[in-house]
C-alpha cells in the first residue's frame, strides 16, 4: 500500500499564488476559507473542490426533499377520508410514483454520500481532495441532468408506474412519461456509480501517513461499503431501466408475456439493485450515528472491528437477498426458502450494530445535544424498522403483509426513521464545520423532538393498517371505512413531521448569517476534520497531517481539555 | 489573486506537468488512476451482466428459436470482426509498449492503426445491421419475420415472438457494445492527439494504459458476444 | 390458516417487543445513568468479543426459529391440498372474473362454502395483479401468460374483502370485491339456481369443436399423445427432460405446442395462441384435468367433486 512520504509542494502556478494557507487573509481582514476564497456563479459551477461540490449537492438534495415531501403531504391529505375526493385516481397514482422516485433516486441515495461524504471523507483521511475531483464535478452534473429530466417528467404531466417500474404495466399499458422518468433514473444512476468509484479509490489511495485501515473513522468505512454497492449494483438497474425504455419504444417483448417475455425477469433485475440500494441509503447513516454516539458519550466505539466488518457484511450479504421482495410474485417455493434464509443473515450484522452503539454509551459521559437526540431517535426507529423487517423475511407472515401498509411503514422506519434521522443528525453535527457557524441549539432540540414524535405518529399506525389488510397504493378505501381512524392519525403525524423538517432548513439558513461563529472543534470531537479551521480552507490541511492516534481517542481529548481549559 | 478556481492548477513547471495538485507523488496518482479504471470496468461488467443474464434466461427457455435466429447471422462478417478487434487490441498493447520504451512516432502509428481497426469493426457492424434491416430481422418493426425452422425439426417453424426476443437482445447487446466502441474511438482520437504532441513517454503513460484497459475490456465483451450470439447451434 | 399466521405473527410481535424493550431500556438507562457529570470521565472500553458473539448468535438462533416456522407455514400456504374445489380466475384491469367447476360465473364476487378447500387457478389478461383476501391471510400475484395458484379453507360464514394488492394502473384501488363464505346448505341453494354447464363439459365440447379429438384420442394412441390420466404425471420429452404435466404445462402445450415436444411424437399441432380466450383455455385445461381421474366420464367426475355437506 502506497502512502505519500511528503506533502506536495504547493504548486507555484501563476494562477494560484498563496504562500501559506495558514496566513492567507483576505483584504477584508477575514481568514480565507473554501467559502470566501472566490465568489461568483462560475466559481461554484466549475469548482472541483469537494467541499463546494458537497454544497452544490446539498442544494439539489434539499430541493428534491421538499418536492418529494410535498407529494407525500398530498398523499396523506387524500387518505384523510376513505373516498377518493381530493385528487383523481390517476393524479394519486402519479403522486405516490413521483414521491417514490424523487425520494429514492434524488434524495435518499445521494443525500448522505454526496453531501456529507463528499465534504468529509477527504478531510477525515487527511487528503486535500477526492482522488478524481473532476469526475466528482461530473457526478454532480449527471445528478443535475437526471434531476432536470425528473422535473421535466413532473411538469410534463408526471408518471404513474410506481417507483418500481413493474412490467408489463410500465412498458405496454401506461400513457404517461415513463421514458423520461426512466432516463432520469438512468442518468442519476451514473452519478451514483461515479461517486462510489471516487470514494473507493480515495479511501484506498489518498490516506494520510499513519491513517491505517484500522484507524479509519466508521463514517469512512460506511461509505466504503456503500460505494461497493453503488459500483456493483447500480449498473444492473441501469440496464434494466434501459430495457424498459427500449421495450416501451419498440415493443420488443423482452418483458412482455404476450410476446413470450417474462415480467418476473424485470423484477429480478430491478431488485438485484434496488434491495442493495436500501443499504446504499442506510449504511452512510450508520456511519454518522457511530461518529455522533462516540462523540457525545466521550468514548471509543464499542467493538470497532465488529462495527467495520458488520458494515462490509451488510454490503456483501445485501446482494444475496433481493428476491425476498417477490415471495408472492410467483417464484418457486425453494427459491423463496433460500432468500428467506439469507435475509435473516443480513439481519445479524444490523443487530450487532445496534447492540454495539448501545454498549458504547455504557459508562460514558453522555450529553444531549441535538445530534445525539437524532442518534437516540435513529437507534430506536432503526431497531423497530429492522425488527419489522424480520416479519417480512418470515415467509408465512410475508404472504399476508407484503404489498400492504405494513411494508410501507417498515421501509419508512428504515429510510425516514433511520436514514433521514441520521442525515439530520449529521447535518447538525458537522454544520459548524461546513458553515463556520453554530445553529441555535434550543431550536435544534425542538426540531429533533418534533421529527421523532411526528414520525412515529405518521408511520406507527401504518403497521396496524397493514396487518388489517390495507393494500398500499390505494387511492380510495371507501369499501373499508374501518381504516380511516388510523389514516387520520397518520396524516396528523405527517403535518407535525413537515414542521419538524422545515425548522432545520429555516434555522440553518438563519445561522449562516446570524449564527455565532463556530470554533474549530465545538464538540471537542475526535477526527481529523476537527483539527482544521471551521470552515476549512480550500486544501483542507495546512501541512500533511500524520496520524499517530487511534480513531475515537476521546480519552486523550478529554485529558487534554482538563489540562488546558478551552474558552468557549 | 483569489479569482481562479483551483481546478486550473496545473502544477509546477519543472515537475511532471501531469501531476495534479491533490496528489503527493506521481506513483500515487498513477495507482489511483488505474484502481479507478479497474473499478470502472467492474461496473461495466455488471452493466453487460444484466443483459447476459436476460440472454441466458431466454436462451434456456427458447433454445430452438434462438438457435434458428442465431443461424441467420452472417458468420463470415462476425468472424472477420472478431479478428479485427483482436488485432486492434494487439496494436493498443504495442502502442503502450512503445510509450514505455519511448518510441514517440511508433506510439502515434499504433494508435492510428487502432482507430482504423476500430472504425473498420464499426463499419462491418453497420453492414450487418443493414442486412438485418433488409431481411426484416429488426425487432419492433411491423415487418419482422424470420423464415426457417427450429434445428433438427424441419416441421417446427420458428416462433416469431421468440425470434424477436433473440434479435432484441442481439441489437441491445451488440448496440451497447458498438456504443462502447464509438466512445473508445473518440477516446483514442484524443490519446492520439496527445501522443502526437509528445505527451506520453517512459515517464508518463497512465492515460494510454487506462485507455488500453478500456479497449481490451470492450474486446473481451465481444469475445463473449461472438460465440453467444453467432455460434449457438452451428455445425460444420 | 389465518390462525396459524396470527400465531406466528404474535410470536414475532412478542419477541420483537422484548428485543425493543431490552434495547430501549438500555439506551434510556445508560443515557440517564451515565449523563455528563462534572469531574467524571468516560471509562474507555474497547469492546468484547464474547459479548459480540453472544448478541450475534442468540439473535441468529431466534431468527432461525422464525425462519423454520415461517417456511413451514409458507409451504402449507403454497401447496393446495388434493381434491380442492377449483375456481378458475381471470384478472383484468380492473375486475376479477371467477368460474367455478360447476360452471357458475361471477364478477368481483366469489361464493364458496364453509369447510371446503378452495384452489384458485389464476391468470391475468393484461398486467400483474394480486389476489389478496386479508381475512384468509393469503396473497398471490396473478401474472399474464401463466397460471399461479392460491388456496384457502374458509371456516366461518360471512363476507370478506378481496383486494388487488399489486399496483395495476388507474383504478387499482377499485379492483376490489368480496368473498362470500356460505353455509353448505345456502351454497347448494345458490349453486342450484343457475343450471350451468360444468366447466369440464364446456371444455369437452370445445375440445371437439376445435378438432383436438382427431389426434388426441382417449382410448388409443393417436397422432398426439393420449391425454387420459395425464394430469400431474411426469412426461418424458424428446430432448430427454421430464416435466410434470401441471396446469402451466397444459396451458403452454395448447398455446405453444412446439415448446415441449413429447417423446415419440411429431410437432404437428398448430398453435392456439391468440385463437382462444383465457376462459376457453381454462375450460380446456379443466377438461384435460378431468380426464385425469376417469378417462371417459368427465362430467360425472365433476359432479362427484361437488361440495359435500
Amino acid at each position: 500500500m502506497h502512502r505519500p512520504a511528503t506533502w506536495p509542494r504547493r504548486p507555484r502556478n501563476r494562477k494560484f499564488q498563496v504562500t501559506s494557507m495558514a496566513t492567507a487573509v483576505l483584504e477584508t481582514g477575514e481568514r480565507e476559507t473554501y467559502l470566501n476564497r472566490e465568489y461568483g456563479i462560475k466559481s461554484w459551477l466549475l469548482t472541483v473542490d469537494h467541499k463546494r461540490i458537497a454544497l452544490l449537492y446539498l442544494m439539489g438534495i434539499t430541493f428534491f426533499f421538499f418536492i418529494g415531501g410535498f407529494f407525500a403531504l398530498l398523499i396523506r391529505l387524500e387518505l384523510l377520508t376513505p373516498a377518493g375526493d381530493l385528487v383523481q385516481a390517476d393524479t394519486y397514482n402519479k403522486l405516490f410514483t413521483m414521491h417514490g422516485q424523487v425520494m429514492v433516486f434524488f434524495f435518499l441515495i445521494p443525500a448522505v454520500p454526496a453531501v456529507l461524504g463528499n465534504f468529509l471523507i477527504p478531510i477525515m483521511i487527511g487528503a486535500k481532495d477526492l482522488a478524481f475531483p473532476r469526475i466528482n464535478l461530473l457526478s454532480w452534473y449527471l445528478y443535475i441532468i437526471g434531476g432536470i429530466l425528473m422535473v421535466y417528467t413532473i411538469l410534463a404531466g408526471g408518471v404513474d408506474t410506481g417507483w418500481t417500474f413493474y412490467t408489463p404495466l410500465s412498458t405496454e399499458f401506461l400513457k404517461t412519461n415513463v421514458t423520461t422518468a426512466a432516463l432520469a433514473v438512468f442518468v442519476s444512476g451514473f452519478s451514483s456509480i461515479l461517486t462510489g468509484l471516487n470514494f473507493i479509490v480515495t479511501t484506498h489511495r489518498m490516506r494520510a501517513p499513519g491513517m491505517t485501515w484500522n484507524r479509519l473513522p466508521l463514517f469512512v468505512w460506511a461509505h466504503y461499503a456503500t460505494s461497493i454497492i453503488q459500483v456493483l449494483g447500480t449498473p444492473v438497474v441501469a440496464i434494466a431501466i434501459v430495457l424498459v425504455a427500449l421495450e416501451r419504444l419498440f415493443h420488443l417483448g423482452i418483458f412482455n408475456p404476450t410476446l413470450g417475455g417474462d415480467p418476473l425477469l424485470f423484477q429480478h433485475l430491478f431488485w438485484f439493485y434496488s434491495h442493495p440500494a436500501v443499504y446504499i441509503m442506510i449504511l452512510p447513516g450508520m456511519g454518522i450515528i457511530s461518529e455522533i454516539v462516540c462523540c457525545f458519550s466521550r468514548k471509543r466505539v464499542f467493538g470497532y472491528k465488529a462495527m467495520a466488518i458488520a458494515l462490509l457484511g451488510i454490503a456483501v450479504v445485501g446482494f444475496l437477498v433481493w428476491a425476498h421482495h417477490m415471495f408472492v410474485a410467483g417464484i418457486s417455493l425453494y427459491a423463496a426458502l433460500i432468500f428467506s434464509f439469507l435475509s435473516y443473515f443480513v439481519a445479524v450484522p444490523s443487530a450487532i450494530k445496534v447492540f454495539n452503539w448501545t454498549s458504547t454509551m455504557y459508562k460514558g459521559s453522555i450529553s444531549y445535544q441535538t445530534p445525539m437526540l437524532y442518534a437516540f431517535g435513529f437507534i430506536g426507529l432503526f431497531t423497530m424498522g429492522g425488527l419489522t423487517g424480520l416479519f417480512l423475511a418470515c415467509l408465512g407472515v410475508d404472504v399476508h403483509v407484503t404489498d400492504t401498509y405494513f411494508v410501507v411503514a417498515h421501509f419508512h422506519y428504515i429510510m425516514v426513521g433511520g436514514m433521514v434521522m441520521a442525515y439530520l443528525g449529521g447535518m447538525h453535527f458537522w454544520w459548524p464545520k461546513i458553515s463556520g457557524r453554530l445553529y441555535p441549539e434550543g431550536w435544534g432540540r425542538l426540531a429533533a423532538l418534533l421529527v421523532f414524535v411526528g414520525f412515529n405518529l405518521t408511520f406507527f399506525p401504518q403497521f396496524i393498517l397493514g396487518y388489517m389488510g390495507m393494500p398500499r397504493r390505494y387511492w380510495d378505501y371507501s369499501h373499508s371505512p374501518e381504516f380511516q381512524i388510523l389514516n387520520v392519525l397518520s396524516t396528523a403525524g405527517a403535518t407535525i413531521l413537515a414542521v419538524g423538517y422545515l425548522l432545520p432548513m429555516i434555522y440553518f439558513l438563519w445561522s449562516m448569517r446570524y449564527g455565532k461563529p463556530a470554533p474549530d472543534n465545538p464538540w471537542n470531537a475526535a477526527g481529523l476534520e476537527w483539527t482544521i479551521p471551521s470552515p476549512p480552507t480550500t486544501f483542507n490541511f495546512e501541512e500533511q497531517p500524520v496520524v499517530t492516534w487511534e480513531a475515537y481517542n476521546y480519552d486523550e481529548l478529554d485529558q487534554r481539555r482538563e489540562e488546558v481549559p478551552v474558552a468557549h | 489573486m483569489h479569482t481562479s478556481p483551483p481546478a486550473t492548477v496545473e502544477g509546477e513547471a519543472h515537475e511532471n506537468p501531469a501531476l495534479l495538485h491533490h496528489f503527493a507523488t506521481e506513483e500515487q496518482q498513477k495507482n489511483a488512476a488505474s484502481l479507478g479504471m479497474w473499478l470502472f470496468l467492474i461496473t461495466e461488467i455488471m452493466f453487460f451482466g444484466g443483459m447476459f443474464c436476460a440472454y441466458l434466461v431466454y436462451r434456456y427457455a427458447y433454445f430452438g428459436d434462438f438457435a434458428a435466429a442465431s443461424s441467420s447471422l452472417d458468420l463470415k462478417l462476425g468472424t472477420i470482426n472478431t479478428i479485427v478487434l483482436i488485432g486492434s487490441s494487439l496494436t493498443v498493447a504495442m502502442a503502450i509498449r512503445c510509450a514505455q520504451v519511448g518510441k514517440q512516432k511508433a506510439i502515434v502509428g499504433y494508435l492510428v492503426l487502432t482507430i482504423i481497426l476500430g472504425v473498420a469493426f464499426l463499419g462491418i457492424k453497420a453492414i450487418e445491421y443493414k442486412q438485418k434491416f433488409d431481411e426484416h430481422h429488426v425487432p419492433g418493426l411491423a415487418n419482422f419475420h424470420l423464415e426457417g425452422h427450429v434445428p433438427r425439426h424441419a416441421d417446427v417453424p420458428v416462433n416469431q415472438n421468440h425470434a424477436q426476443i433473440y434479435f432484441s437482445l442481439y441489437f441491445a447487446m451488440t448496440g451497447m457494445h458498438a456504443l462502447h466502441m464509438i466512445i473508445g474511438v473518440g477516446l483514442f482520437a484524443y490519446l492520439t492527439y496527445k501522443a502526437y504532441k509528445g505527451r506520453y513517454g517512459p515517464g508518463y503513460y497512465t492515460p494510454l494504459e487506462n485507455g488500453g484497459l478500456y479497449w481490451h475490456f470492450v474486446d473481451i465483451v465481444w469475445i463473449y458476444l461472438f460465440p453467444l450470439l453467432y455460434l449457438i447451434d452451428r455445425h460444420p | 390458516m389465518a390462525n396459524n399466521v396470527d400465531a406466528l405473527y404474535i410470536f414475532l410481535l412478542v419477541v420483537s417487543a422484548l428485543m425493543s424493550v431490552l434495547i430501549f431500556t438500555m439506551v434510556i438507562f445508560f443515557a440517564v445513568r451515565y449523563r455528563k457529570k462534572a469531574g467524571v470521565r468516560a471509562e474507555q472500553i474497547d469492546g468484547s468479543h464474547a459479548l459480540e458473539i453472544t448478541w450475534s448468535v442468540i439473535p441468529f438462533c431466534v431468527f432461525m426459529v422464525f425462519f423454520v416456522w415461517g417456511a413451514e407455514l409458507y409451504f402449507k400456504e403454497r401447496r393446495p391440498p388434493q381434491n380442492s374445489a377449483e375456481v378458475y380466475t381471470v384478472a383484468k384491469q380492473w375486475m376479477w372474473k371467477f368460474e367455478h367447476m360447476e360452471g357458475q360465473r361471477e364478477i368481483n364476487e366469489l361464493h364458496v362454502p364453509v369447510g371446503r378447500d378452495v384452489k384458485m387457478i389464476m391468470t391475468s389478461q393484461d398486467v400483474i395483479h394480486s389476489f389478496y383476501v386479508p381475512a384468509f391471510r393469503i396473497k398471490q400475484d396473478v401474472l399474464p401468460g401463466r397460471y399461479t395458484v392460491a388456496w384457502f379453507h374458509p371456516t366461518k360464514a360471512g363476507t370478506y374483502h378481496l383486494f388487488c394488492a399489486e399496483y395495476c394502473g388507474t383504478m387499482h384501488s377499485g379492483m376490489v370485491g368480496s368473498v362470500v363464505v356460505m353455509e353448505p346448505k345456502d351454497y347448494q341453494a345458490w349453486m342450484g339456481g343457475g343450471g350451468n354447464q360444468p366447466l369440464a363439459v364446456t371444455g369437452e365440447k370445445l375440445f371437439a369443436e376445435l378438432g383436438c379429438a382427431t389426434c388426441h384420442k382417449t382410448d388409443t394412441q393417436g397422432r398426439g399423445p393420449n391425454l387420459a390420466a395425464l394430469f400431474n404425471k411426469p412426461v418424458l420429452l424428446e430432448d430427454g427432460r421430464t416435466v410434470v404435466a401441471d396446469e402451466n404445462y397444459l396451458r403452454e402445450s395448447i398455446l405453444q405446442p412446439t415448446a415441449k415436444i413429447v417423446n415419440g411424437f411429431k410437432p404437428v399441432m398448430p398453435t392456439f395462441q391468440g385463437q382462444i380466450s383465457d376462459e376457453q383455455l381454462n375450460a380446456l385445461v379443466a377438461y384435460v384435468k378431468s380426464l385425469g381421474q376417469q378417462s371417459n366420464a368427465p362430467a360425472r367426475n365433476v359432479a362427484a367433486a361437488a361440495p359435500q355437506p
